[in-house]
This record gives structure tokens, C-alpha cells and sequence, in this order.
């Protein structure tokens, strides 16, 4: 009973049933805290932590990465992590975290904060659904590269497989090397940086966000439209590279920039001769 | 405060909208990117603690509007939070989106924010 009356303190029984509005206001007087008030560790950036992965499992690396969070490293280095899955998944805090050598599949999922550097590969589905903080490759990286990713910077320094950034709503997707074919796919918002070459079908079905590319783009996706690069954006996206020592090689303004035509938009309403026209 | 009318445009803009009687996508710039000229000292302060050098996943933060009200949309709670009703906003959406930064981290930073509650009753470890 204690823990339905504490879900209507919280107003979870109290929103409208209509939209998603919940009745939740802000308040003018909340106290300064940088962190969240549940499920972050208070860390020391300065103090670090390291341990060699080489003969533990990967729950045994996302605990150990966890208990070092819990005695208050701000810093962990994770030796040797031999391209094994999942690790490193599920960090909701501010932390430094560096991985010596590459990770497997579903690396640095459902992050939200912490500042990771690989020095070597990763495999697919990498950053799967990052929520913050920003995640540095070194070298490439596999396929769905930062899937449905919401917000933070995923930088990989080389080249990434095919469907990168797909679903993507939010954050930068920021590539050194090229992009394999239909990156970008049903993206709806964020923001895909490619310095080098895209696959085909770039942007397919976009619905919003934007991709801007250095190099050749073998051909745009249903519904992905040359867009026009603005001052501020190219400010921008100088500044961005500059923070990961990347640089385009024909300069900022001369990348091709891919919104969506927003023709697909409710395309449920369309009539089906409307359908064809876009299809 | 400004006007309805300069927050929420009532008007079907297009005639794809017009024709279906509904506004297609968001009612602001949705890919606006900041200017960091304009950064309030709070989130210079939310950026230094966080190591980051620039907004990070803020970015992405705009302004939206919510039943004719300003609000911000919280992803961890799926939900628009209300700007209070006397908050005088600034005039551009560049303005707009830093106070909707700083005020969308202090919520949920804030211990009044429903996950508090969500963890203490339901959260495995």
C-alpha cells in the first residue's frame, strides 16, 4: 500500500489521460546538484582505478566497473577487455572510463554520462541508445553503429559498417572514415557527421536530423534531400571536429548536407496515388 | 510572457496540413544547432562537472510547448515538464532553448524528480 500511496506522491496517477502531458512543473527554486539523485556514485576524477579484463566474464567487468564507480573512481581503465560483449553498458554517472584494446557487440549500451575512450575496434550495435557523454573509437567499428542513439557524441576515428545512426533520435553520430549503405536509416532527429564516403541509400526514410558528408555519397534514400548548410552550423560542426582533433578534408563548408524531404511525413494519410509519386 | 499566438502558431501551415486537418512535426526548429555565445553561467558550471566541452546531449534540448503552454520534454520521465507561467521568456529560440536546458537539469537533478520516487519502489539494486 506504502508504494501506491508513494507513486500518486509522484504524480503517476494524477496525469491526463490525454497526450502525454503529466502535470509536472518546474520550480523556479531547486537546488544546484549536477548529478542524479538515483543510481549515480559521487566520483573523484582524480582518483583511478584499473583492472586487467583478461579472464572475466562480461558481468564480471560491468560489476567490477560498477563497484570501482561505487568507491568513488572517477577514472577506470579496463585492460585487455579481448572484443568481448556488453561491457560497459548501463553507466548512468559521470565518469572517465578507458578500454584498452577492443570491444564486442552492444559495447557502451544505454549510457548516460561517462566520457569512454577505446583505443582499439568495436563490433555491432555500439553505443546502442547512448542517452550523454561522449564515447571516442580509435579505430572502426561494425554495423548499427550508435542504433537509435538519443544524445552525447559517438566518434569513431575510422570507417563503420552499414545502418549507422539507424532510428538515431538525438546526439552526433561523427565518423573519421566512411559509412557502409543505409545510414541513417528512419533517422528522426541528431545530427550524423561522415568525413569521409557513404554507403547507398543514405538517409532512406528519414523523418528529420541531419547528415552532412565529406565525401561521395553513392545515392540518397527514400525521402533524403540535399539541404543547405547554414553559418551556424558550420561553425558548429568546426567546433565539434576540433573537440575530437578531426578536421573535414575539403573544409566545413563543403559538406554535403542531407535533410529529410518530409514527404513521408503521416504518410498513413496519403492518398495511395501520393504514395507512388514519393515511392 | 510572451504571447500565445508567438508560442504555439495556431495555424495549419502547409496544405499537406491543411488537407489533413493536423500539424505535421514539431513547432519549432527541431534542428537548431546552439550558439555557444549564448550559454547561461549555470550550464557553464553543469559543463565544467561533467567534463564535457560543449552541450553534450543538451543539444538536442529545445523549448517545445505543451497544450499552449512552454514546457520541455523529459526523456527519463516520457513527459512534457511546464515552464512556470510567469517566467518572462526571452525572445528568440536560440534564448529559449538555454533556459530550457538549465531548467530541464535542475529537474532532474532535483529529488522532487519521479524517478526518486520510481527507484525507492521499484529498483533492484
Amino acid at each position: 500500500m506504502a508504494t501506491v500511496d508513494k507513486s500518486f506522491e509522484a504524480g503517476l496517477h494524477s496525469e491526463q489521460l490525454r497526450g502525454r502531458t503529466q502535470q509536472t512543473f518546474f520550480s523556479a527554486t531547486e537546488e544546484e546538484n549536477f548529478t542524479y539523485p538515483y543510481n549515480a556514485f559521487e566520483v573523484d576524477r582524480a582518483k583511478k582505478g584499473e583492472f586487467d579484463a583478461q579472464d572475466l566474464e562480461t558481468s564480471e567487468i560491468n560489476i567490477k566497473i560498477r563497484s570501482l564507480m561505487e568507491e568513488g573512481c572517477g577514472h577506470i581503465v579496463v585492460k585487455n577487455p579481448r572484443a568481448k560483449h556488453s561491457i560497459g553498458v548501463g553507466i548512468l554517472n559521470r565518469l572517465t572510463l578507458d578500454f584498452e584494446g577492443s570491444l564486442g557487440y552492444f559495447g557502451c549500451g544505454l549510457i548516460d554520462g561517462p566520457n569512454v575512450n577505446i583505443s582499439g575496434r568495436v563490433g555491432w550495435s555500439f553505443g546502442e541508445n547512448m542517452m550523454a557523454g561522449t564515447v571516442i573509437i580509435e579505430k572502426n567499428a561494425g554495423s548499427t553503429f550508435g542504433a537509435a542513439i538519443r544524445g552525447g557524441d559517438l566518434v569513431c576515428k575510422g570507417d563503420v559498417g552499414s545502418r549507422t545512426g539507424i532510428d538515431m533520435k538525438g546526439g552526433n553520430i561523427i565518423v573519421g572514415g566512411r559509412t557502409g549503405t543505409l545510414s541513417g536509416f528512419m533517422m528522426q532527429r541528431g545530427r550524423m557527421i561522415v568525413l569521409g564516403d557513404a554507403g547507398a541509400n543514405l538517409g532512406d526514410s528519414m523523418y528529420d536530423g541531419t547528415i552532412y558528408i565529406g565525401g561521395k555519397i553513392t545515392s540518397l534514400g527514400v525521402d533524403a534531400v540535399p539541404g543547405e548548410m547554414t553559418e551556424l552550423e558550420a561553425g558548429w560542426i568546426e567546433r565539434k571536429l576540433a573537440l575530437y582533433g578531426m578536421k573535414a578534408p575539403n573544409g566545413v563548408k563543403n559538406l554535403q548536407k542531407i535533410v529529410a524531404g518530409k514527404q513521408l511525413w503521416n504518410y498513413d494519410n496519403l492518398e495511395p496515388h501520393e504514395k507512388k509519386i514519393i515511392l | 510572457m510572451s504571447t500565445k499566438i508567438e508560442l504555439v502558431p495556431e495555424d495549419l501551415g502547409t496544405d499537406r496540413e491543411k488537407e489533413i486537418g493536423q500539424h505535421i512535426g514539431y513547432r519549432y526548429d527541431v534542428n537548431l544547432v546552439p550558439d555557444y555565445d549564448r550559454l547561461t553561467p549555470f550550464l557553464k558550471k553543469y559543463l565544467e562537472v561533467m567534463d564535457w566541452k560543449d552541450l553534450n546531449w543538451l543539444e538536442d534540448i529545445h523549448l517545445g510547448y505543451e497544450e499552449d503552454r512552454a514546457a520541455v520534454f523529459d526523456r527519463n520521465i516520457n513527459g512534457w515538464v511546464t515552464v512556470p507561467e510567469d517566467m518572462e521568456l526571452p525572445d528568440n529560440q536560440q534564448d529559449r532553448d538555454m533556459i530550457a536546458r538549465e531548467l530541464l537539469i535542475k529537474f532532474q537533478m532535483s529529488k522532487r524528480h519521479p524517478m526518486v520516487v520510481l527507484r525507492d519502489n521499484y529498483g533492484k539494486f
